[in-house]
């Protein structure tokens, strides 16, 4: 690699423009709480309610183990997981404010402007976990203590090894244009994932409309969720997958499915991903237990090892044998970009790709 | 036909009737105008609330609306014929041939019929994917082929998936129909010189004829109307449907005047169809159960049997032994497309499903609950619905027989906007609970199970209850004592029938769900766009399995006079 070697800390520190910072120089900025460990305090009122409802648009089994890893650790505590695409969660949470339903206790978006907009209506509760406050960047944490980051991943590029040999391989998003990816290619939808959202937001940024364009022009296997491309990729329904979740390929890879990473060379979107508990949070105490247990630096390492994402916490560490996010050339997060481009994208999208 | 009013009955004992109807006459205007009108109100007003056409405007200038359109249009069609095509002679051949294995065609198409369109349409993802599905795979191995042989995710594979879930509507009514035809008829016809085929069109076809129009009608407002199948097989093929245009139009942020208004082309068309049924059928009486019949003689058909047979599970190959295979497959697979072999075979999926998926038990709760309850609800409402209409008890049946029919000329999507619209707002705030959810499937199931009630009254003479009534009998002992034993065979297939409609139904259940009003249909739904495809497996067959186990105990639950003379004729 020509680039300067890189710390990991510094390249998250300098590819994410993250909502943080800019987001919140509002005039009106109150002060965070104060940060708060897991006392037995906590756990016992959590214990009472017995409780969590977490939405959250982390692939199935990675949510659902991470959940099983909370009821495991906190024993009588149950967690349902409401799992769908972040720009659908997005859309069911504003239903249910509207009508009064407050059936959400905390939220985990894959679309980091969302929290924008839940800032601004005054839906999220200020809550500091200690792991926050000590070990996570300022950039990956809202100022206000109503969120932070649990969770950065890649919308990448891959190809399926039974299909594709590796010098074949698309390198580029450029290459995904070559005729020969015609009716070979698998993509998640900007209108149902916020990974995908975010991923179109960073390549329309850096690549322009033209691009999306031609690409919706090689007839494109259109499926909804970033989770779902890796999928189809591993199945052989698609040669290539044009983005979607690299952390589900790695996974993939790791359990012995026929599929390779591509990181393109104009850079790999990066998508990072706040949870949030709502002031309204039915079972509050579950939920900042949650939040607290989330953060610290076990359950961010259980995370990373167990999911292939990373984490911005700084203590931990990347498992062995896997690509480190410093050695791949990122693309820039804006969530403010995101959330003034949200409507462009979808509509242009949509006419692009007709669907 | 004459028919004996209200006003003609004995005045001795109080008939509480009246009262009762007009309850049911309330309740059906709220269940079905409050969220009818209020898509109108949305359909002809902006933002504001402010009169306008603009959104129709819209609709009909932008190619994004027309094709979706024209192609609905297309799939209905050749749906509905499809499904008339293969579901009338297996109709045919099961009611009045001596072909073997009658009764398990007949459970086969049951099956069929309880498979929820969305989960076929799974299962043919898992068969036809054009380069994952197993049938594809199986054709390259045989052949060395590189091109794939099906290609599901495309309009020809829209319309194969969607006739396989459709036809058994068809069928339901033409095999009843035949089923209910008096064989002196025929007899009579063959008596005075009538050959096979002379007695075929001048005594049977006219008599199944309804049914099959019915059938062709329902089959095309299905079709119409599904949300599952096209958003599962047209989206990855990059196109829409109405119901999934529409449902894309409630996306972040909902635009739900336009939503409203593609509803109204939808509506439109409906009540033609409804009328055009009207006239084609003319104002005949096709009442055939009056007094004492004998049972149709079965039509020997010889060698013929065998080929009958074959043909009949040659069809059924599509709806049920692939898909079920296909399924079965992928829940016992480490990899959904995968053939599972001894080696390979694994619980994980099971495990995960009962185990870790945290919305699991829930859903099942929920579905159960509201299938039962719907079933009930909706059978005793369409009773009372098509007992008035037929029996013209009130001066306002027309109108309740309109309300009871209006429905199925709204998408169960749009429906589901309808509704939320009515009930998140003060006197009913009922958005977030299991009632909304309720008045959904009652709603939505309601056409298909008055129709069928309706036929089941339309065949019983109401010369019998008007024998009861001369003897003394109030209405509501001459219904107990007389009619209620001939519709128990109809009842009970209604209360199936909503309940299974319920366990299929999506499209108004993905508007109005919440996290804790969560059925099976929407998980397996959520499921299928983050492509977990052997968890749906699992939870398809669970679905499956409850399905079967409720409606089999149901059939041998003894209601209304228990199991005595559920059929004149057979008594």
């Amino acid at each position: 690699m020509r680039r300067r070697k890189l710390s990991r800390r510094d390249i998250l520190q300098g590819a994410a423009t993250l909502t943080a910072g800019s987001v919140f120089a509002t005039p009106l900025r109150a002060q965070a709480p104060e940060p708060i460990a897991v006392t037995s305090a906590l756990v016992e009122a959590a214990k009472k309610e017995g409780k969590l409802i977490f939405y959250s648009s982390m692939d199935l089994p990675v949510g659902e183990k991470l959940g099983k890893a909370f009821e495991a650790a906190f024993p009588g505590i149950t967690i349902q997981i409401e799992r769908s695409g972040s720009e659908r969660l997005f859309q069911r949470i504003d239903q249910e404010f509207a009508s009064n339903i407050r059936a959400a206790d905390i939220v985990n978006s894959s679309d980091a402007s969302h929290f924008i907009s839940w800032k601004k209506n005054g839906w999220l509760m200020p809550f500091v976990p200690e792991d926050v406050a000590k070990h996570f960047p300022e950039n990956y944490r809202d100022p206000d203590g109503l969120f932070a980051t649990s969770r950065v991943w890649l919308s990448s590029i891959a190809y399926n090894t039974n299909l594709v040999k590796p010098e074949d391989a698309p390198k580029s998003f450029a290459d995904l244009l070559d005729p020969k990816w015609a009716g070979k290619m698998v993509k998640g939808h900007p209108a149902y994932s916020g990974t995908i959202m975010t991923a179109t937001f960073q390549m329309v940024r850096e690549l322009g409309w033209e691009y999306m364009e031609k690409l919706a022009k090689q007839r494109v296997m259109q499926v909804q969720s970033s989770t779902d491309p890796p999928k189809k990729l591993s199945l052989g329904e698609r040669a290539v997958m044009a983005d979607g979740n690299e952390y589900g390929i790695v996974l993939l890879k790791e359990a012995g499915q026929p599929v390779e990473p591509v990181y393109p060379t104009e850079g790999t979107p990066t998508i990072s991903g706040p949870t949030g508990i709502f002031k309204t949070a039915p079972h509050p105490n579950a939920a900042k237990l949650f939040q607290a247990w989330l953060h610290t630096r076990e359950t961010q390492q259980f995370f990373v090892d167990f999911t292939a994402q990373y984490s911005v916490h700084a203590q931990v560490q990347s498992k062995p044998g896997r690509r480190k996010i410093s050695d791949i050339k990122l693309m820039k997060e804006d969530a403010e970009g995101v959330e003034k481009m949200t409507e462009e994208i979808k509509t242009r999208y949509a006419r692009l790709f007709r669907v | 036909m004459t028919t004996i009013t209200a006003t003609d009955t004995p005045k001795r004992r109080i008939d509480f009737t009246r009262p009762v109807l007009w309850l049911f006459a309330a309740f059906m205007i709220v269940l079905i105008v409050l969220p009818l009108s209020w898509l109108v109100v949305f359909a002809f007003t902006d933002k504001a609330r402010r009169p306008t056409l603009q959104n129709f405007v819209t609709l009909f200038t932008d190619p994004a609306f027309l094709d979706p359109l024209m192609t609905t249009a297309i799939i209905a069609t050749t749906s509905a014929t499809i499904c008339c095509l293969v579901a009338a002679p297996i109709g045919w051949l099961v009611s009045r041939t001596d072909m073997p294995g009658r009764q398990i065609i007949r459970a086969l198409v049951t099956a069929s019929f309880v498979t929820p369109p969305f989960l076929g349409a799974v299962a043919w993802e898992l068969l036809a994917a054009p380069n994952s599905g197993m049938l594809n795979q199986l054709y390259r191995y045989l052949t060395g082929a590189e091109d794939p042989l099906f290609d599901i995710y495309s309009l020809t594979g829209l319309i194969f998936v969607i006739s396989c879930y459709t036809f058994p509507f068809v069928f339901v009514l033409v095999a009843n129909a035949l089923d209910n035809m008096p064989g002196e008829l025929e007899d009579a016809s063959a008596i005075l010189g009538g050959k096979a085929w002379t007695t075929a069109r001048r005594v049977t076809i006219p008599l199944a004829l309804p049914a099959l129009v019915a059938g062709a009608l329902i089959a095309f407002l299905q079709a119409m109307t599904l949300f599952g199948s096209p958003a599962i097989l047209a989206l990855p093929a990059g196109f829409h449907t109405m119901t999934t245009k529409i449902w894309s139009l409630f996306q972040y942020p909902p635009k739900l005047e336009l939503a409203a208004a593609a509803a109204v082309p939808l509506l439109l068309l409906t009540i033609l169809l409804l009328q055009g049924q009207k006239f084609l059928l003319g104002r005949r009486g096709f009442s055939v159960v009056g007094g004492k019949y004998g049972a149709p003689r079965p039509i020997e058909m010889g060698v013929w049997r065998w080929a009958a047979l074959a043909f009949c599970l040659l069809v059924l190959l599509n709806p049920v032994f692939l898909p079920y295979f296909a399924l079965l497959n992928a829940a016992f697979s480490p990899n959904a497309t995968t053939l599972v072999t001894p080696s390979t075979a694994t619980l994980h999926n099971i495990v995960f499903v009962f185990t870790e998926l945290s919305s699991t038990q829930l859903a099942l709760r929920n579905t159960v609950i509201l299938g039962a309850s719907t079933a009930t609800v909706g059978t005793i409402l369409a009773l009372v619905v098509a007992y008035v209409t037929t029996r013209r008890v009130i001066a306002t049946h027309r109108l309740l027989g309109f309300l009871a029919t209006a429905p199925v000329a709204v998408p169960g999507i749009v429906l589901g906007v309808g509704l939320f619209l009515s009930y998140t707002r003060p006197p009913f705030v009922l958005y977030g609970t299991l009632w909304i959810l309720l008045l959904a499937f009652l709603t939505i199931n309601l056409p298909s199970a008055y129709q069928q009630l309706q036929a089941a009254f339309a065949t019983i003479h109401p010369e019998l209850e008007d024998a009861s009534r001369i003897l003394g009998a109030t209405r509501l002992q001459a219904l107990r004592q007389i009619t209620a034993p001939l519709l128990r065979t109809g009842v009970i297939a209604t209360w199936c029938f909503i309940f299974i409609g319920v366990m299929r139904e999506l499209s108004a259940a993905i508007v109005l769900f919440t996290s804790q009003t969560k059925v099976l249909s929407v998980l397996i739904y959520d499921l299928n766009e983050s492509g977990d495809l052997a968890a749906i497996a699992v939870l398809g067959i669970a679905m499956l399995v409850i399905t079967f186990t409720v409606v089999l105990a149901v059939n041998r639950i003894p209601m209304f006079g228990g199991g005595a003379g559920a059929r004149l004729r057979n008594s």
